[in-house]
């Protein structure tokens, strides 16, 4: 049987009145999208079934997983953060600024940590060879970028504005425009990769991606803002997004310092 | 507020890998040992678009993205093939295990676990029934292992949090 929207839709609604009726019982406010949810086909035999099980990092406060890589110059390059200058020519599409912070749970910035990113092109098509939507591929355009944040948590990339895209799940699925996010923390129970999306995208209710979060507030926080202050004159549009790292529930260098 | 985890989707090995980045020594390092295996299903297939990292616990003195400098990283990553296969060469880590996270098209989070170069008492193995336990402990021995990750069904992966 033909798998439509209006299926899709029913699922996610459903899921999001589970999540409401959980939240009216009592249950804790849920800030990660479960990683069982059917709405997203992909994930039905993807996802364990069984619970993980919970390290208590009080025995041992040398675990290898409170640490994080770190990256250093050499790992980068200038124009990494430039995705419009990695090419001969100028990408077609709007520039944009993407500029924001990368913070932990308590508000502190992650310092010199890497950033990566990658998104579809204007055209909503991605430089992949697995890619199979027709729009035009753009040759001055690959759409992967990297940069180090600052002593502040401060990243900034420069980019062109992704296009939405078509992806099959189901009949006319629609993914709003994004651009993907990895980001390393200073333990490696940080680490996150996730999806920045635009202000206001008439997709989002459509997308079960995105609806995966379905607590309402945790989901704005993967939508950017617009901010004029980081247009740049006669250049590009400025989004501003903040991202915050989700760590270990009681992490001895928080109860030691 | 912390930011919600999404999908690494389908389209980061254009993006995610790098060169040599399942080396995290190079080859012919005194005491390397190769670490290889599987990302299966819940009906048994492979995975073939998943990205694997591994972190030995300490950076070490090679780049972790430039791979240059030093002999040792403590950080790789490993995308994996069509049919599901992954490889690292690596250093032995510090203690009995290497941290190993997992990232999939259809994972909305990303799993970490364990990968035990030997079955050994530990606060995490000693927790678990003995068919689970099983599942952290690599198979092989001198310097060649190997490490399936199953993320649903019967022999699932026992997969950590904190």
């Amino acid at each position: 049987m033909t798998l439509t929207q209006h299926d899709i839709d029913q699922e996610i609604a459903a899921r999001h009145a589970a999540y409401e009726q959980r939240l009216a019982d009592g249950g804790p406010v849920e800030h990660q999208p479960r990683r069982d949810y059917a709405p997203y086909r992909s994930s039905m035999l993807r996802h364990p079934q069984q619970p993980p099980v919970t390290i208590d990092v009080g025995k041992d406060p040398e675990l290898v997983e409170l640490s994080s890589p770190a990256f250093g110059e050499r790992d980068i390059t200038e124009i990494d953060n430039d995705l419009t200058r990695q090419h001969d020519g100028e990408p077609i599409g709007e520039r944009i600024t993407v500029s924001g912070r990368l913070l932990d749970r308590d508000g502190r910035p992650v310092r010199g940590q890497l950033v990566e990113i990658w998104q579809a092109n204007s055209a909503g098509r991605y430089a992949h060879q697995r890619e199979q939507h027709d729009a035009p591929l753009d040759p001055n355009f690959t759409g992967v970028g990297r940069t180090l944040t600052d002593d502040d948590g401060h990243y900034r990339f420069t980019t062109v504005q992704p296009g939405p895209y078509p992806w099959r799940q189901h009949v006319n699925a629609w993914r709003p425009a994004h651009i993907h996010f990895s980001l390393f923390g200073t333990a490696f129970t940080q680490r996150l990769v996730t999806q920045m999306y635009f202000p206001s995208d008439p997709l989002f209710p459509y997308d079960p991606i995105i609806q995966s979060v379905t607590d309402d507030a945790a989901r704005q926080r993967l939508v950017a803002t617009y901010d004029h202050s980081l247009s740049v004159p006669e250049f590009s549009m400025g989004y501003h997004w903040d991202i915050v790292l989700d760590g270990p529930h009681a992490t001895w260098i928080e109860e030691g310092r | 507020m912390t930011t919600p985890s999404q999908t690494v989707g389908p389209f980061f090995s254009h993006a995610l890998p790098y060169e040599r980045d399942w080396e995290l020594v190079p080859e012919g390092h005194p005491g390397a040992i190769t670490l290889t295996g599987r990302v299966l299903d819940g009906a048994g297939e492979p995975v073939p678009d998943a990205l694997l990292e591994l972190w030995l616990g300490f950076t070490g003195d090679r780049g972790a993205l430039s791979r240059e400098g030093g002999q040792v990283s403590g950080y790789g990553r490993c995308a994996t093939a069509p049919d599901g296969t992954y490889r690292f060469r690596t250093a032995r880590p510090p203690g009995p295990y290497l941290s190993l996270q997992i990232f999939a098209r259809g994972l909305l989070r990303s799993l970490l676990t364990r990968v035990y170069l030997e079955d050994v008492p530990d606060p995490l193995l000693d927790g678990l029934e003995p068919e689970r336990r099983a599942t952290l402990v690599a198979a092989g021995s001198g310097d060649s292992y190997c490490f399936d990750v199953r993320l649903q069904g019967a022999e699932e992966t026992v997969f950590i949090e904190f």
